[in-house]
């Protein structure tokens, strides 16, 4: 049997479609990596080898009927465990919710179910999606696969990790306030956040609603719109969910960029790593080189969005999180009244990250500090999202640096949480704004560490995001994405 | 404004909850309905599953600007909010309602009396589940154990929040009776206070006569019926004034009518309350109703109590000027409660005499005003005419419309089986002349004025006609053969 571990999503498809490849052979092949190196990495709370197995023959009995088996026929994709999935534990990596079969799928499972993907496990996340490393996880952190004593980022550290690693070509996280893109240049993957609204939430267990975005991982910028093409536009179960938008992403980036405007955000440069500042600039070099016209732009109110984001998300987050009592599923522990079981349940099933956020988030709702904390908080929220469309007056498309680092060691930021936020800070203002970014693996950093940078546009602009982030991904240096050697059966 | 007790005033506000008769739910497809199984009528939106969003029901959106419109409120764009706190049958341990930005704001009510109450706003919410105590002393905090049935969670609430321009216990219940009225008429709510569909809570205070602030309220709760809602702001205020005659102080906080003690007691004080940290709900848009769609619920809703009572006052002056108004209004407001005032209306346009039409209606119909509500106009004007003409009597009439109400059929075919069709005149003045030639004693008593012999003769003829006889026919005949 080949080895299909090292393909993209894209060739995978490809040859399944045609009949080169069976949906089980592909299936069988990831199935089998991850049961070498799973022990390792630990990427997923749950590896669903028979459901995965089955979804791979439902899609080759398709082929035998001579029915089409959808854009990403046989491709195994990883999923990140805040997605619900029908009676598949879905866990939040919570021990409040350890053992809840959801009785639904999300819409976005849903639709790669139509399109033919192949689902292999609920992949590892920082509790409720609260971190930037899954070390929150309260089953474990995952390892970068580049080096197993870094963190894989977070708080979609599972799914970067298995991307990089090969298990899958594609996977799905969530990102609230970078936990897609920052994961994703941790682990030299491409990871991308939508718009807010072009892909349905329905099915994803919320953080912070006004922020929460479902989006691709993948190792190129192709597999990543061909993943988005899958699961975004209108569905009628999230009333934020847009109508009439783009739904073509693969078209397009045969365009180029020739005639783009790039504008290089100089904020984000002051503080970054250097080898970081050189791979933006490079990076901008590349652009022009490729026809974009580039020019540098200051944007100083996006670097008031850390703070406005720590104010909001943990509000909404406090409030999405009450459901979690003891009452109707997951954890219960029992007590002498119904307030009693309620606080005694949510002090032993939530850790401490998620604890500290829902007392964060209860006290800026608190009668009396409402207006200093929350309202103020929308107020820059709306500050950092105006500054945004000023820029995008003169440019198409801006480009920073995802993070200001690499991937640090397990418990370098663990005991620090101002220092674990910061690893958002170039992330963030693209939630608040409600706009599209992406991460794209450009060089090595660093220890040798991969180092992403980070594509933005307005609202809807995925097209032209693509467009350059396939221009970054054209000039990236060799070796700098996964998915990395993994020494066979070993543990490093 | 009404002294409760001698100088002091009574202010009363009432927050009423209303549940809308929509076809499902306020944020899922879940059928609203009432009384099934517990935990059969819910999915994954109304328990608050993980992942699950709101989507908010068009046709309960409509239902509240029908509420708003008929209480003169203005329909303004509005915003959802969340009103955080643990409980039970709360499944996300969040309420979705509205708060500072309803979507019906100032309004009014008129009562029959004509006094004006203001409506500050009338928003939209979610229902909770219900929960039941099990064991124990069968409360919160005494039971053994609590079933919590989540059918109810998720059902659409227009809460209706007064003014506090109340002055009396009895403008209380008539502004709840009122609001009722017009809540059913809208077809938003079937307004059965006994099913909990409509809910009211009351925010009491009193002050010294001459004052301008308002004192300190306790808002009380758990009154099901109008006749609570008067007992329990009676009591509520008398112990204020007592406790403040006596140098003491209100203080502020929620009270639980009980209704067999006839008492209030706290329930939780101010300090105690929850801080329900509202904020704007990320999962939901902004509802802004189009000026047309608003102009059409407008234009849709059907006349409204007072209209109504207005009309029917109207008919009533046409058809019996001699009479004083004021000696029928209640007539005219439980007839319009019931909305048996179309057929009562429409029996007077159609010729039936007011007095005789709304009498019937407002006792007889009201009695089993579902029933009444069904009967034809043209059946009810027949009934009516047979009794104007003497052809049946007033207690053959009422038992005739029982039997309308019982659906056996129209007046002629009940009249009928019921052996009303009584005597014709001929027959009946050959019988009378019978009677009188039969008994020439007890008529000549008669004719010289003794009216105890006059139940004689007319028993002899209801003997005669085997009951049949209209009594006030028999009296007529007499009369006439006395003065020949």
């Amino acid at each position: 049997m080949s080895d299909t571990t090292r393909m993209t999503a894209t060739a995978i498809a490809a040859a399944v479609r045609g009949g080169e490849l069976s949906a089980r052979e592909v299936a069988s092949s990831a199935l089998n990596l991850i049961a070498q190196h799973e022990g390792e990495l630990h990427c997923f709370n749950v590896v669903t080898s028979e459901v995965a197995l089955a979804q791979a023959d439902a899609v080759d009995e398709k082929i035998a009927r001579g029915e089409d088996p959808g854009p990403l026929a046989g491709v195994p994709i990883a999923l990140k465990d805040n997605l619900c999935t029908r009676g598949v534990a879905t866990t939040c990596s919570s021990k409040i919710l350890e053992g809840w079969l959801p009785p639904y799928d999300a819409t976005v499972v849903t639709r790669l179910i139509e399109a033919g993907a192949v689902s292999v496990g609920k992949s590892n996340l920082d509790e409720f999606a609260m971190g930037s490393s899954t070390e929150n996880s309260a089953f474990g952190a995952s390892k970068n696969p580049w080096d197993t004593s870094r963190v894989p980022g977070g708080s979609s550290g599972g799914s970067a990790a298995a991307v990089a690693a090969g298990f899958v070509p594609i996977a799905l996280g969530s990102d609230t306030g970078g936990s897609i893109r920052q994961p994703a240049a941790f682990c030299g993957t491409v990871g991308m956040k939508p718009t807010y609204g072009l892909v349905s939430r329905y099915g994803l267990i919320a953080f912070a609603s006004s922020l929460d975005q479902i989006g691709p991982f993948s190792t190129t910028v192709t597999d990543a719109a061909l993943l988005l093409e899958a699961i975004c536009g209108h569905d009628d179960r999230d009333s934020t969910s847009l109508r009439d938008t783009p739904t073509s992403f693969v078209g397009p980036l045969a365009e180029g960029i020739a005639g783009l405007r790039v504008g290089v955000i100089t904020d984000f440069l002051s503080d970054a790593d250097p080898l970081i500042v050189t791979a933006v600039r490079d990076a901008a070099g590349a652009l022009a080189s490729a026809g974009a016209t580039v020019d540098e732009v200051a944007i100083p109110e996006l670097m008031s969005g850390l703070a406005a984001y720590y104010l909001i998300a943990p509000a909404e987050a406090s409030s999405n999180l009450s459901r979690y009592d003891g009452v109707r599923y997951g954890l219960r522990v029992d007590g002498p009244d119904v307030a009693k079981m309620n606080a005694e349940t949510r002090a032993a099933g939530f850790g401490p990250e998620v604890k500290r956020r829902i007392m964060l988030g209860t006290y800026v709702l608190s009668a009396g500090y409402y207006d200093a904390y929350y309202a103020q908080a929308q107020r820059v929220r709306t500050m950092v999202a105006n500054a945004f469309n000023r820029a995008y007056e003169r440019f198409d498309v801006l480009l920073g640096p995802t993070t200001p680092s690499v991937a640090f060691q397990f418990g370098a930021k663990i005991d620090d949480p101002l220092a674990m936020y910061l690893s958002d800070l170039y992330t963030i203002p693209s939630n608040l704004a409600g706009h599209p970014a992406i991460s794209v693996p450009f060089t090595l950093g660093e220890a040798g560490m991969p180092v992403g940078v980070q594509v933005f546009a307005p609202a809807l602009g995925e097209q032209a995001m693509f467009r350059v982030a396939k221009a970054v991904e054209d000039a990236q240096q060799a070796g700098c994405r996964g998915p990395v050697e993994l020494s066979a059966g070993a543990s490093r | 404004m009404s002294e409760i007790v001698p100088g002091w005033e009574l202010t009363v506000g009432l927050e009423v909850h209303c549940e809308l008769q929509t076809k499902t739910k306020l944020f899922c497809s879940c059928a609203n309905t009432f009384g099934s199984v517990a935990n059969t009528n819910i999915c994954p939106v109304c328990l608050g599953l993980p992942g699950s969003l709101p989507v908010l029901n068009e046709q309960a959106v409509e239902y509240a600007m029908r509420i708003g419109l008929a209480l003169n409120c203005h329909v303004e764009p509005s915003i959802f909010h969340r009103k955080n706190y643990f409980y039970p049958d709360m499944p996300k341990d969040y309420q979705v309602s509205q708060y500072d930005e309803p979507i019906n704001r100032d309004g009014s009510i008129e009562l029959p009396s004509g006094t004006t109450v203001g409506i500050e706003r009338a928003h939209l919410e979610e229902d909770t589940g219900k929960t039941s105590h099990m064991g124990g002393g069968g409360r919160i905090h005494d039971a053994d154990y609590s079933l919590v049935d989540y059918n109810r969670a998720g059902v659409p609430l227009v809460e209706i929040v007064s003014r506090p321009e109340i002055t009396s216990p009895e403008d209380a219940r008539a502004y709840l009776n009122e609001l009722r009225s017009i809540l059913v008429a809208t077809g938003a709510s079937d307004g059965r206070m006994e099913e909990g569909s409509l809910r009211v809570d009351a925010n009491v205070s009193v002050r010294r006569v001459g004052t301008t602030e308002l004192g300190t309220r306790c808002e009380v709760k758990n009154m099901n019926s109008l006749r609570s809602l008067g007992r329990a702001i009676e009591y509520e205020a008398a112990r204020q004034v007592e406790l403040l005659e006596a140098g003491g102080r209100v203080v502020q906080e929620t009270r639980h009518w009980n209704e067999s003690t006839g008492s209030t007691s706290s329930l939780r004080s101010k300090e105690e309350a929850f801080d329900y940290r509202y904020f704007p709900e990320p999962d939901l848009v902004t509802i802004a109703p189009s000026s047309s769609w608003i102009e059409q619920v407008r234009g849709a809703l059907p006349p409204m109590p007072g209209d109504r009572r207005r009309e029917l006052t109207a008919a009533m002056a046409k058809s019996n000027p001699d009479l004083d108004a004021s000696s029928y209004q209640d007539q005219i407001v439980t007839v319009v409660d019931l909305a048996l005032d179309g057929l009562v209306v429409g029996a007077i346009a159609h010729g039936a005499d007011g007095r005789l039409a709304l009498a019937r209606g407002a006792n007889e119909a009201a009695a089993r005003p579902d029933e009444a509500r069904a009967l034809s106009v043209e059946a009810f004007v027949e009934l009516l005419g047979l009794e104007t003409s003497g052809k049946i009597s007033a207690t053959q009439s009422k038992a005739v419309l029982t039997e309308m109400l019982d659906g056996h059929g129209a007046p002629s075919e009940i009249i009928k089986k019921l052996g009303y069709e009584g005597v014709d005149a001929d027959a009946l003045g050959v019988i009378v002349d019978a009677v009188i030639a039969a008994n020439p004693n007890e008529w000549l008593r008669f004719v010289e004025g003794d009216e105890r012999v006059a139940q004689f003769l007319l028993g002899q003829v209801m003997r005669e006609t085997k009951g049949q006889a209209n009594g006030k026919l028999v009296a007529e005949a007499f009369g006439v053969r006395k003065s020949r």
